[in-house]
């Protein structure tokens, strides 16, 4: 089969995942006051964290530091979701219709992959937008955001595609969701989303340089701040991108796990 | 080989075993099932629940591998050409395949366009099954909204976008409403009738496979007891039942005695007031019948003749009825 179907099938398959969100319209809005609660929240009530001898924030403004750990942290808890959908397919005669068409697998993996970016796209951008109305300023710029929404979706893709492995593995809801709290929430705290990580013991730091949680912190950050050291920046996103990689080819493999217990 | 030589599908020798769970043994779904559907008909595949039906079905649609045997839709050999075979196969599986948060018109132009139609051509097809499967005035609705027979019909109708060679019904209208199931079962007549295409039907109600299937194998655990036109299955049976019931009861002894001399009836069982019988031929039996019962005194209260059903041929190559089994 061609690229160009590839590429069709996947829009389509995009496409109906948007039109869902459209008609759940309390969900599509708690998807963005979501963040947006975080933000504010974890903003006030960290605010003198930034005080803390050692912290070194770049930034005297708590809010500054935390915005691109929150825009991180949504993506990641967005898209440990995404397998939902395939477990609901499952369970509807959805899957079995669409594995039995002529649709590629990997066209079912990145529909769902795109639509996770288009959902954290719009967070990031809602995330920035609140950050920037409470008066916090980024100096990084165009290029800065371009890095942010970048490191936001490869990292939504990676959890994503680590949320579709363990749907099509464990095919059970509940087991879903119940693995993915246990492992979202330690890749949070094991970062430098909500806490300058030198403060941290050594051992956290030591976890953190390979929690791709934290290299998409550390990436935005830097590349909203006024001095990017850009050594800091492209390596981390060139390792979020080929862990994308890996994670979604693993991922589309596993359709075949899900076929042998047809 | 050509296509007429090949027919729409056939299956040789299937074997599948889903491994057991911890201290549970494995399950032999398929214990070499065979079968062969020519072009251009339903053949019914009847069974109870756990016969194997369904892995059949989802081995022959590209979901599920055999453990050994071969399959083959439209000539193309199913295990090696999957991807050639999804292109030219409809499956309505057991569950419902509709996506609920799409209306019943988006649901048709996405299959159809997965399917490889133009945007215009799969809107076209997407109006021409919903007036159809009357669904018309339900068109723009979400699929949620459908009551299970228009969201079974709308299941029937996605299978049906790119006009497939071969349709896979399984248990279509199971959980129907009588009403939505005698719907439903027009509209399957009509495909293979007016659309020549080639249907695999699943079902366990005998009424449904009566009705649909041109030919049909019966199945038990894992393979096909025995197969042929619902009416050459009847007649195998050789025998009509002749259910006689008497006014008075005690004469049931009499009557059992009297009708176990007489050529062509064997099989005599009594049941409450009345006495079962087997006739080779009904109707030469029954005048034969009740002039003895009537020399002997014994007085008729009615006379019921029944051909063979489906379940007695059930019956007599499984050994228990499909109607308790399922």
């Amino acid at each position: 089969m061609s690229v160009p179907t590839l590429v069709s099938h996947s829009a389509y398959l995009t496409g109906r995942s948007v039109r869902a969100l459209s008609r759940q319209p309390a969900f599509a809005i708690a998807t963005l006051v979501q963040p947006v609660i975080w933000l504010l929240l974890f903003g006030q009530l960290f605010r003198s964290v930034v005080q803390i001898p050692g912290f070194d924030a770049g930034t005297d403004s708590y809010l500054e530091f935390l915005t691109p750990g929150v825009i991180v942290m949504t993506a990641l808890f967005s898209s440990c979701w995404a397998g939902t959908v395939y477990i609901e397919d499952m369970q509807r005669g959805v899957m079995d219709r669409l594995l039995a068409s002529p649709v590629r697998r990997g066209a079912m993996m990145i529909g769902t992959l795109a639509y996770q970016a288009v959902t954290t796209l719009v967070q990031t951008l809602v995330v920035l937008g609140v950050a920037i109305l409470a008066g916090a300023r980024f100096a990084g710029g165009s290029v800065g955001l371009l890095v942010t929404l970048l490191a936001a979706v490869l990292l939504s893709a990676i959890m994503a595609s680590f949320s579709n492995a363990l749907a099509l593995l464990v095919r059970q809801q509940a087991a879903l969701i119940a693995i993915s709290q246990f492992v979202v929430l330690p890749l949070q705290f094991l970062s430098s989303a909500l806490m300058d990580i030198a403060l941290a013991p050594q051992w956290v730091q030591d976890i953190a340089r390979y929690n791709p949680v934290d290299w998409a912190v550390v990436a935005s950050r830097e590349a909203l701040s006024a001095q990017p050291d850009w050594g800091a920046v492209l390596p981390r996103l060139a390792a979020l991108a080929l862990l994308g990689l890996l994670m979604g080819w693993l991922a589309t493999r596993a359709f075949r796990s899900y076929q042998r217990s047809l | 080989m050509t296509t007429s030589d090949v027919g729409a599908l056939s299956a040789v020798d299937l074997i599948k075993t889903y491994p057991g769970g911890r201290n549970k043994p494995s399950v032999r779904a398929l214990d070499g099932l065979s079968l062969a559907v020519e072009t251009g008909t339903v053949f019914g595949l009847l069974g109870p629940n756990g016969a194997g039906k369904s892995t059949t079905v989802k081995i022959l649609a590209t979901l599920a591998r055999p453990d050994s045997g071969s399959a083959f839709v439209g000539g193309v050999d199913v295990l090696r050409h999957p991807e050639r075979v999804r292109r030219v196969i409809g499956l309505v599986s057991q569950k419902a395949s509709s996506d609920p948060l799409a209306t019943g018109r988006e649901n048709l132009v996405l299959a159809g366009r997965i399917q490889g139609l133009s945007r215009a051509g799969a809107g076209r097809r997407a109006t021409e099954l919903l007036a159809r499967f009357a669904l018309g005035d339900a068109a723009d609705r979400l699929a949620r909204t459908y009551s299970g027979g228009m969201a079974r019909k709308l299941d029937v109708a996605i299978g049906l976008v790119h006009r497939p060679q071969v349709l896979f019904l399984d248990e279509p209208t199971t959980g129907l409403d009588p009403e939505a199931r005698a719907e439903l079962w027009a509209e399957i007549a009509r495909l293979a009738e007016k659309d020549q295409m080639s249907v695999l039907l699943t079902t366990h109600y005998l009424e449904e496979a009566d009705r649909l299937a041109g030919r049909l194998a019966l199945v038990d655990a894992g393979r096909v007891v025995v197969e042929g036109t619902a009416e050459e299955l009847k007649s195998a049976l050789r025998g009509d039942t002749v259910t006689v019931g008497l006014r008075r009861s005690e004469d049931v002894p009499a009557a059992l005695t009297l009708l176990d001399r007489l050529p062509g009836v064997h099989g005599l069982n009594p049941d409450g007031r009345s006495v079962r019988a087997s006739a080779d031929d009904g109707a030469v039996a029954v005048p034969v019948l009740l002039t003895a019962l009537d020399g002997a005194g014994i007085e008729v209260a009615s006379v019921a003749l029944t051909r063979p059903s489906l379940d007695d041929v059930y019956l007599r190559h499984v050994g228990r009825s499909l109607e308790v089994a399922a």
